[in-house]
């Protein structure tokens, strides 16, 4: 009964983010800020999980390559398509989630304790646009070029490691990553994200934004955010998946 | 004048508010004092509709501000300013921001216009050199005029004050009384004031209404407040031993 009466609040909450729309010039400046805020902060982590995932999936890859019959170009191109159809967009999703999800419930929710959120209906202003719109933009904005940024730098860690250990060379490595290359692949990989960024925004803004208490219940309702997006982003992995790739 | 009819409030099956009418007249300190949990927060926060009403009505100068679409609130909403009890300062933004924000969000003004008027705000409230700095960097007596400064920014009909003197000293706590008092004079506001400071009520309430458990339990005003014979009403002002001493108890 709970989850039901979550779920229709979670729509309503949807449903007031996407009506009453303030003027346009005061939407444009804070989705700039937002950017900057969620996606630009985020590109070092990013970039940092990348390098590593990308070199350890290189590494598991040529582990699992023992038959000496199999080219080692395969490396790179098993590395190339665990990158970009599930680490990158899912992974760095999960990571996100923890990143920008805590930022958007933590900030919603010290708003909604302090009275800054009903300083803002006093004057009129909608606050679920005002201030869950430009995040829930931004972040699918920004967040499928951090993917792009992810499968780039996870290539170039798997290149690396499989450079340093020598069990892939450069030469094989880089026939494998253009081996039977798929465009469709990453438009899969950004349509996921794309909408693994609208679950991040939109939840976590919920879990915040209805928080009620105080300082407990703020950290409470980012905890809860973060759980609710990963698990949310899990179940949509193999819906998309399954809608997509079968 | 705002008027309140009958409203009525409650949360999970407990009622907050129980059929709270009243009136608050135009150019004077309406005063809703009671003690903390008696309903005064829920009070107001129905009258602003940040909490909805499960009956009653609230007009204000005879509009009805309960039973009408989101979109026409908005327009009785810019004529009311608000403080809230913690201030409720945007904290990612500068003094000036925070008193500019109703003005860009509401008001045609050009940014040389709301530049002027931010400053004679914060000349209002008696605030200078802080246009640049954040709340966290001013004491709790000055966020709250900053608070008042950003509640008549915009030229309100209407000021809400929620406890606007709790957690500052005695002093503090008169000078912002004092304010409150001096702006609804200078620019005949409908001030409607949430206290449970007694030192409030007897310095600037005009008019005094008591709440007790959700209802009203008696109106009336400073002078007749001290020789009242309702029993709750005596309970709360007599429970400190200076104003026992007022009424000639011990």
């Amino acid at each position: 009964m709970d989850f039901l009466i979550t779920t229709g609040r979670y729509i309503l909450f949807l449903k007031s983010i996407f009506s009453r729309f303030e003027k346009r010039k005061v939407y444009i400046p804070k989705i700039i800020h937002e950017i900057n805020e969620l996606g630009m902060s985020s590109i070092g982590f990013v970039s940092f999980i990348s390098i590593f995932v990308g070199a350890v999936v290189t590494l598991q890859v040529a582990y699992n390559l023992e038959n000496p019959l199999l080219p080692t170009y395969i490396i790179g191109l098993s590395s190339r398509d665990s990158l970009i159809l599930e680490f990158s967009p899912t992974m760095i999703s999960l990571v996100l989630a923890g990143k920008i999800g805590s930022n958007i419930a933590s900030s919603l929710g010290t708003m909604r304790v302090t009275e800054q959120i009903d300083a803002l209906e006093v004057m009129g202003i909608n606050s679920a646009s005002y201030l869950v719109l430009p995040k829930i933009c931004a972040v699918m904005l920004i967040n499928p070029f951090l993917i792009i940024l992810s499968i780039a730098l996870g290539i170039v860690g798997g290149w690396m490691a499989g450079n340093i250990t020598g069990i892939c060379p450069t030469e094989d490595f880089l026939l494998g990553i253009q081996y039977q290359f798929i465009p469709f692949n990453i438009a899969y990989s950004l349509i996921k994200t794309i909408i693994f960024a609208f679950i991040i925004t939109t939840v976590c803004a919920f879990c915040g934004y209805t928080t009620n208490g105080g300082s407990l219940e703020v950290g409470k309702s980012s905890t809860n955010g973060v759980v609710y997006t990963s698990i949310l982003i899990i179940i949509f992995n193999y819906f998309i998946t399954s809608l997509l790739l079968s | 004048m705002i008027e309140v009819k009958s409203i009525s409030k409650s949360f999970d099956g407990k009622k907050v508010l129980d059929n709270f009418s009243s009136k608050f007249e135009t150019g004077k300190i309406n005063l809703i004092i009671g003690k903390s949990g008696s309903g005064k927060t829920i009070a107001v926060k129905c009258m602003l509709g940040l909490f909805e009403i499960d009956s009653g009505g609230v007009f204000f100068d005879n509009r009805d501000f309960v039973n009408i679409p989101e979109y026409e609130k908005k327009d009785i909403r810019k004529e009311i300013g608000m403080v809230f009890q913690g201030s409720a300062l945007f904290d990612y933004m500068t003094i000036e921001d925070n008193i500019m924000f109703p003005l860009k969000m509401s008001s045609n003004m050009t940014l040389n216009e709301m530049k002027s008027r931010v400053d004679f705000c914060l000349n209002r409230v008696d605030l200078k050199n802080v246009n640049h700095l954040f709340p966290s960097q001013l004491s709790g007596g000055m966020q709250k005029r900053v608070a008042i400064a950003r509640a008549i920014s915009l030229n309100p009909k209407y000021l809400f004050c929620d406890e606007p003197n709790s957690g500052l000293d005695p002093s503090t706590a008169t000078v912002i009384d004092n304010l409150l008092k001096e702006i609804t004079y200078e620019f005949n506001i409908t001030t409607v004031i949430n206290t449970h400071d007694m030192n409030s009520a007897m310095e600037i309430g005009d008019n005094i209404i008591f709440i007790q458990e959700g209802r009203k339990e008696w109106d009336g005003n400073s002078e007749t407040l001290l020789q009242t014979d309702n029993k709750y009403l005596n309970d709360f002002i007599f429970s400190s031993r200076i104003f026992k001493k007022l009424k000639g108890l011990n």
